[in-house]
């Protein structure tokens, strides 16, 4: 790891400048993990629509208390999953988020899990 | 402003002292001769050896004097934790007691919590950890209550290195000594004190006997040498065992060839902290008025540890509905250095066990960081740090999910 910096640029910037950070009003689904004795906790908010008669996620936000990974996973995530339909999104790795990300320190891979994660339990919400 | 950033284009304040401080030059300069001109073995009989011999002599004085001890009574280590260790365990190894108590409390440094669970584990001591109580300090009373039969060993620091907290450390040796003498007309052993003076060194009174205690600690990374020294006081008659095996080396208690110029480095750090003028109190002016500053201009912070009873240099907040490393980080790319004990930052995914044991609170722990200053801490780095500051806390709370319509 580069001594100037604790993340890689690209995590850096989705931390300071995390794309789609926010809450959706009267979401599809919500899904919220992780807990404050492992130090993160994220909310991810879910819009679903149809497209050519598929369900499609067309919207996708997130709210985070945590690290910089923790922030930086959530984010790329709503990036992720954005404009795909749910088996599609669902399908997207742990480790699929941590690549889009240049690479998490070891430590913190946990983050990318918990991205995943969320994202499960926003589906599970929208399901019921 | 701030150490080793003085020319270059970003400002840079360093807010992290009580991790490590800059060596001072004064201390850099009387090392000097002793990497190449007086590199001499203590330990030879010729020339080059007696000038290295008679070096660490002059150093242990200075400290000696510094603890108001004699210099027989002065240790030198590679590290403030190595002379943890060595009081802890060497008072354990030595011990007659089968199965000897000690007391400590659930704050200290892992220096000392780690070599205690240490001893605990392998079946070699019985241990109790005295919980702080909400302002962080230890209390007298709780560890009076806590002595058994078979105690031996008490230790307790004098700072507390994330909270800033000054521990009633004479009061806590003044009962010791009584429980002491009433051990002595019972023909009983006695029970030794030990404290942790790391965080201590610069602000705090370090008289040995005024403080009535049998060891003590220091650090000389965090007054002004390089990283590697540290020396433990040993009251006389402190019965002691080495943990380091090899050559007679101070006074058979710490195997090794003697650091010669870290040693004299150790020397210089605490000559210049017994000579200079009390600075407390001007630093002590600048801490308090950050600390203003943030808890009034910034909602929701709270300080964490004591008002009153709290070293100088050190201010720790709690930013609620915010993760600590999320803010050393954002703090961090604007050129500011601070810490947190919490989750991320320390590699070890644990939660600052300090915070824990003071307010038993996950979110507290998470969200607390730590502001330490230093002698060349100015207002202006304050202002710059608490601009900054402001900034960050913001950004993040609209991150939160917990800070919703804050």
């Amino acid at each position: 790891m580069a001594i100037d910096k604790l993340y890689n640029k690209k995590v850096t910037d989705y931390f300071l400048h995390p794309k789609n950070m926010g809450e959706i009003k009267n979401p599809s689904g919500v899904g919220r993990v992780g807990n404050p004795v492992c130090g993160d906790v994220m909310e991810l908010y879910i819009k679903v629509g149809e497209k050519n008669g598929q369900e499609v996620i067309t919207d996708a936000k997130f709210k985070t208390f945590g690290c910089g990974a923790a922030i930086a996973s959530s984010s790329m995530m709503t990036e992720m999953i954005k404009g795909k339909t749910i088996k599609e999104a669902l399908k997207i790795s742990n480790l699929a988020v941590a690549e889009a990300l240049g690479g998490l320190p070891t430590v913190k891979r946990h983050c990318s899990i918990l991205a995943k994660e969320a994202l499960e339990k926003a589906v599970a919400s929208w399901q019921k | 402003m701030c150490p080793g950033f003085k020319k270059v284009g970003q400002m840079k304040v360093y807010l992290d002292y009580a991790a490590t401080a800059p060596v001072k030059k004064e201390v850099l300069l009387a090392m000097e001769p002793y990497f190449k001109e007086k590199f001499g073995n203590a330990s030879s009989i010729h020339f080059w050896g007696r000038q290295a011999r008679s070096a660490i002599d002059q150093a242990r004085a200075t400290i000696a004097n510094f603890f108001g001890s004699s210099s027989m009574e002065i240790i030198f280590t590679a590290s403030g934790t190595e002379a943890d260790n060595l009081a802890i365990m060497g008072v354990v190894l030595k011990s007659k007691i089968k199965k000897p108590h000690i007391i400590t409390s659930a704050i200290e440094h892992h220096a000392v919590i780690k070599t205690c669970e240490f001893l605990e584990k392998r079946g070699m001591a019985e241990v109790t950890y005295i919980k702080p109580n909400r302002e962080g300090i230890i209390e007298v009373a709780a560890i009076e209550k806590a002595i058994r039969t078979n105690t031996i060993l008490v230790s307790i620091m004098y700072v507390n290195n994330e909270i800033g907290t000054v521990q009633p450390i004479r009061e806590i040796g003044k009962m010791i000594e009584k429980v002491n003498r009433d051990r002595a007309t019972n023909n009983r052993q006695r029970i030794y004190f030990h404290t942790d003076a790391v965080q201590a060194a610069e602000y705090q009174p370090m008289n040995v006997d005024f403080l009535h205690i049998d060891m003590l600690t220091i650090s000389g990374h965090k007054i002004g040498t390089p990283k590697g020294i540290g020396a433990l006081y040993v009251r006389k008659n402190t019965p002691l065992s080495s943990i380091i095996y090899g050559g007679e080396q101070e006074m058979g208690l710490r195997a090794g060839t003697e650091n010669v110029p870290y040693i004299v480095g150790l020397g210089k750090a605490v000559d210049l902290i017994h000579k200079s003028k009390p600075k407390n109190e001007k630093i002590k002016k600048l801490r308090d008025y950050y600390i203003e500053r943030i808890t009034k201009e910034i909602p929701d912070v709270y300080l964490n540890g004591s008002q009153k009873s709290r070293t100088p240099n050190n201010a720790n907040f709690y930013f609620k509905y915010i993760e600590g490393e999320s803010i050393v980080l954002s703090l961090d790319l604007e050129g500011i250095a601070c810490s947190t004990g919490s989750a991320c930052t320390s590699q070890a995914l644990e939660p600052s066990h300090v915070i824990m044991a003071v307010f038993d609170d996950h979110f507290r722990a998470a969200g607390s960081v730590r502001f330490s200053l230093g002698e060349e801490t100015t207002k202006k780095d304050l202002d710059f740090a608490i601009g900054k500051l402001k900034k960050v806390i913001k950004r993040l709370r609209a991150i939160s999910p917990y800070a919703k319509g804050k």
